[in-house]
């Protein structure tokens, strides 16, 4: 299995994608960050009471296709997203980076994150969970075909609205 | 005379509602949405008088299914026992006080208390007593069970509790809001609507009441949520407004009685049922027709049109709104703080829909609803805006809800305050009432 997956993509390549991921989240270049997607990406954050439901059967908090994803980056970067507008500042640490399986192109990584959001007029809010993707080579390069948000709050409670790109 | 009331100056008394037919004025001192002193009054006057959402029967399943979850206050574990019977227990051990269940939801063969040992039926009587020879000869096993809410009624699976035990029964309270919730079951061929799986639960710092004025206020449509009409007219739907319209389509605020209000608006934004809009995708065409015409053959053409081609924004009073738009959801909020409310909501559907169907309607609820929809974070930034403004409620104490005054009744339109005026007119009663 180690040596399949060493062939297929190594965890320092999976690190660099996460990394540079989420320094265009945390500085808000949306349109950038969509190139990172494949045509087709999904982008979930399951309800904190049913972390490990599936989007046809279970209400979500997001569940979003490429289409909605797309019009979401296009929300984002519209002064009268008001959930938005000043921008928070977030900042996103993640570790625990874990290549979890490889099954035929896609291949399945997870990892940790804290985000720590600030806003003004606003309190400090701290969204800890983990992320779980699939990810496709396409080009000789990563490209994310489904990312899931996973959080650990019980309830989303003070952290309020997920406005932002988890 | 001034338009508005100055300063802190109460035109008659110490009214925080005041209304004056002859100049169309209706103002509410922001001092309601602050004070400490109003929030606990509204506890006793409010909350322990009316009744108060507390869950479907669709949550519980089996025997022995429960659900943990604050009732006006409380902790209540909702649960249907083992005979089949639905309960709202206080969930509060009769010994020294401890919850007797700590878990969210679950199946439970008895509720264990933790803390010596006491065990209940899910019907709530008492099972065991750990020593309890302990007891002299006036302890009664049979009247140490755990507490039931002083009433629990329902209406068409929906289960209300009232700390009351003189209130009037829920089917009087309810009213013409009746009328509402049944436009709503009937998008279901058996009359059977469920709870989906998937719980959103969030706070927002603001005071209880600006959501349920939210929740029906239609004049904030525009400005509040153009990146959600973007996002329509991107996808082909036709949201311009008529001339001299605020909405896509001309709606109406309704007063159903008692508190209860709703808007009724023409659809312009689809309905997984049954009313198809561009989002949904040419293959979902055929399917929507298909849910129409169960509709039409069930209910006639009229009252298919009604489910099917009309909006309502429900709220009962004090906190409970469905709003059947663009998908149906069940959300209730209660105060935790002046300054906070902890809301709770869910997506409500037919029993026997389909995988496609049920698939599109959570999607079509998700664009609009929600802490990670396209609308509600920017109704929840409304509403702490709002908040964060009362601050200065001193020196500016009044807030506004004189649209549409000069209308008629049954020509208040849903971008007019008609329908929030019916929230605050009972909240003031019950506020006065209060001995």
């Amino acid at each position: 299995m180690n040596e399949i997956l060493a062939s297929t993509v190594s965890r320092a390549e999976v690190e660099d994608l996460f990394y540079h991921e989420a320094d265009l989240l945390d500085s808000w270049k949306l349109d950038e960050w969509l190139k990172l997607l494949t045509d087709d990406a999904t982008y979930y954050v399951p309800p904190n009471d049913k972390p490990d439901a599936d989007a046809r059967y279970t209400l979500f908090t997001i569940a979003d296709d490429i289409v909605r994803l797309r019009e979401r980056v296009i929300r984002l970067k519209d002064p009268n997203c008001h959930a938005e507008f000043p921008l928070s500042r977030t900042r996103r640490v993640i570790g625990n980076v874990r290549i979890t399986g490889v099954d035929g192109e896609i291949i399945s990584v997870a990892a940790n994150f804290i985000i720590h959001r600030y806003r003004y007029n606003d309190l400090l809010r701290v969204f800890v969970g983990h992320y779980r993707y699939k990810l496709k080579r396409q080009g000789g390069r990563l490209k994310i075909a489904e990312r899931r948000a996973i959080l650990d709050a019980e309830e989303l409670g003070l952290l309020g609205s997920v406005s932002f790109i988890l | 005379m001034n338009y508005m009331p100055s300063g802190t100056e109460f035109p008659s008394g110490k009214e925080f509602v005041v209304e004056d037919p002859k100049a169309q004025t209706f103002f509410v001192n922001r001092e309601v949405f602050v004070s400490e002193d109003v929030f606990e009054r509204e506890k006793r006057a409010i909350f322990d008088r009316s009744w108060i959402y507390v869950g479907h029967a669709s949550e519980l399943k089996s025997p022995g299914d429960f659900k943990t979850r604050p009732v006006a206050g409380r902790p209540i574990i909702f649960c249907r026992d083992r005979e089949g019977t639905v309960r709202a227990l206080i969930n509060s051990c009769r010994h020294r006080g401890a919850l007797v269940c700590r878990e969210r939801e679950g199946n439970a063969r008895q509720f264990y208390c933790m803390y010596h040992g006491w065990t209940y039926h899910p019907d709530g009587r008492l099972k065991s007593v750990p020593g309890d020879d302990a007891y002299g000869g006036s302890f009664k096993k049979d009247e140490m069970g755990l507490v039931p809410v002083p009433r629990l009624e329902q209406y068409r699976d929906f289960f209300f509790a009232n700390f009351d035990r003189d209130a009037i029964d829920l089917a009087a309270y309810l009213g013409n809001a009746k009328d509402y919730i049944d436009l709503v079951i009937d998008q279901s061929p058996s009359g059977k609507m469920q709870i989906i799986s998937g719980t959103q639960e969030y706070d927002i710092r603001a005071n209880w009441k600006l959501l349920v004025e939210n929740s029906v206020d239609d004049y904030h449509l525009i400005s509040t949520h153009s990146t959600w009409l973007n996002y329509m007219r991107n996808s082909g739907v036709n949201i311009t407004p008529p001339k001299g319209e605020l909405l896509p389509t001309r709606g109406f605020g309704r007063d159903l009685g008692n508190g209860h209000l709703t808007t009724d608006n023409p659809n312009y934004r689809g309905r997984p049922v049954a009313r198809w809009i561009s989002v949904y995708g040419e293959d979902a065409k055929a399917d929507i027709d298909a849910l129409r015409n169960e509709l039409v053959q069930r209910l006639g053409s009229a009252r298919a049109a009604r489910v099917a081609d009309t909006n309502r924004n429900l709220a009962i009073f004090p906190n409970l709104v469905i709003n059947d738009g663009s998908s149906v959801t069940v959300r209730h909020f209660y105060p935790v703080a002046p300054d906070r409310m902890h809301v709770t909501a869910w997506a409500l559907g037919p029993v026997e829909e389909t995988e496609a169907q049920r698939a599109r309607r959570l999607h079509a609820f998700l664009t609009f609803y929600g802490p990670g929809g396209f609308a509600t974070p920017d109704d929840v930034a409304a509403l702490e805006a709002a908040q964060l403004g009362f601050a200065a409620w001193r020196e500016v104490p009044w807030s506004d809800l004189s649209r549409g005054m000069g209308n008629a009744a049954d020509e208040q339109l849903a971008t007019d305050e008609g329908h929030l005026r019916v929230f605050w007119r009972k909240w003031r009663e019950l506020m006065e009432a209060r001995t």
